[in-house]
């Protein structure tokens, strides 16, 4: 699936790297039609609540475990 | 077909004269078997998900968690893009869902005109990704400008002039930098665009989620022609290994996600 070029310069996990780049398109792609459930579930929306998810994962990856107490989930 | 009850139907994308031996034998979202519905020449690919994982209200609180969102992303990826393989297949935005199959037999005639333009669209074609990172030493790497005036007599003297001087000379460096930097990217999307039918910006990658330490100066996905890629593949890695402190990386195939223009997407021919 993924090609990568060998740049000598250090590569990140491909897992996440693969992840975002799918969510990139995943989230701004595609067929946009109304379905019969999720109707409320906008775009914006959509993206917006995904890539807090992810970022809200990341961050508490990056801090350690200490700090996720003050997330409001 | 009707589905049970807490049920509904996934709808994956829709492809053009896909053979039914052909149909994805990868799991849909949440493991179900993924199926397909025909229409006329349009086939859509389903599966059954559970409301209770699916529906209006689980899906506001499952798509916040990392994993749920994987799951689904990489199972809906999974199956496009086993389709796209063998027949043309049009992507459908991820957690589009419908009551049951008929409704979804009904999505195609209704909209088999949208369809099939999308589908004449990326018929022998494919997308691919390429981010382009600069690098410290392309950051840095500040050949003197010509306007870039070293040896400009100092407006007073004294250590405070000095360091306005200096202050001074340290911004207009990034703001080089930053012009030259942004330039290059110019000019390498315009040298990939050659080899492209047409071309969607991304927005750049939170440095926190790709985990790269250079920074990302295009995020751009090309759609080829299937006669083009060898090429495409040929200049990208020209431009990684000509570009000092630049380094370019390749995704694909990608299914066409980022060229399904329905109207409602900006993606459009470029060139």
């Amino acid at each position: 699936m993924t090609v990568t070029l060998d740049t000598g310069h250090p590569r990140v996990p491909a897992e996440r790297v693969a992840l975002v780049d799918l969510l990139d398109r995943l989230l701004a792609g595609g067929v946009v039609i109304t379905g019969d459930l999720v109707i409320s579930i906008a775009e914006v929306d959509l993206v917006h609540i995904s890539l807090r998810a992810l970022i809200t994962t990341v961050r508490d990856e990056l801090m350690g475990d200490d700090l996720t107490g003050e997330e409001d989930r | 077909m009707t589905e049970p009850a807490g049920t509904a139907v996934y709808l994956y994308g829709v492809s053009r004269g896909l053979d039914p031996a052909a149909l994805p034998d990868t799991p849909g979202v949440g493991g179900a078997p993924v199926r397909a519905v025909t229409a006329g020449d349009l086939t859509a690919l389903v599966s059954t998900v559970r409301e209770a994982d699916y529906g209006e209200e689980a899906l506001r609180v499952n798509l916040e968690d990392l994993s749920f969102l994987e799951a689904t992303a990489r199972a809906h990826h999974d199956v496009v893009d086993q389709a796209a393989r063998t027949a043309p297949t049009a992507p459908v935005r991820i957690a589009t869902l419908y009551r049951d199959d008929d409704r979804v037999a009904r999505l195609l005639t209704e909209q088999h005109d949208t369809f099939t333009r999308a589908l004449d669209r990326i018929t022998g074609r494919s997308e691919w990704g390429v981010k382009a990172y600069a690098y410290a030493e392309a950051m840095a790497a500040a050949p003197a400008g010509a306007g870039e005036d070293t040896t400009a007599p100092a407006g007073g003297s004294g250590a405070g002039a000095a360091y306005l001087r200096n202050r001074q000379a340290q911004r207009r460096q990034r703001e080089d930098a930053g012009r030259r930097i942004t330039a290059q990217a110019q000019a390498i999307h315009a040298e990939l665009a050659d080899h492209a039918v047409a071309t969607r910006q991304h927005p750049p990658q939170d440095p926190k989620l790709s985990g790269h330490d250079g920074t990302q100066i295009l995020n751009v996905a090309y759609l080829l022609d299937d006669d083009q890629v060898e090429g495409f593949l040929a200049a990208v890695k020209d431009v990684d290994a000509r570009l000092p402190g630049i380094g370019a990386e390749v995704t694909g195939p990608w299914p066409p996600y980022s060229f399904i223009d329905t109207g409602d997407t900006e993606a459009g021919e470029r060139r």
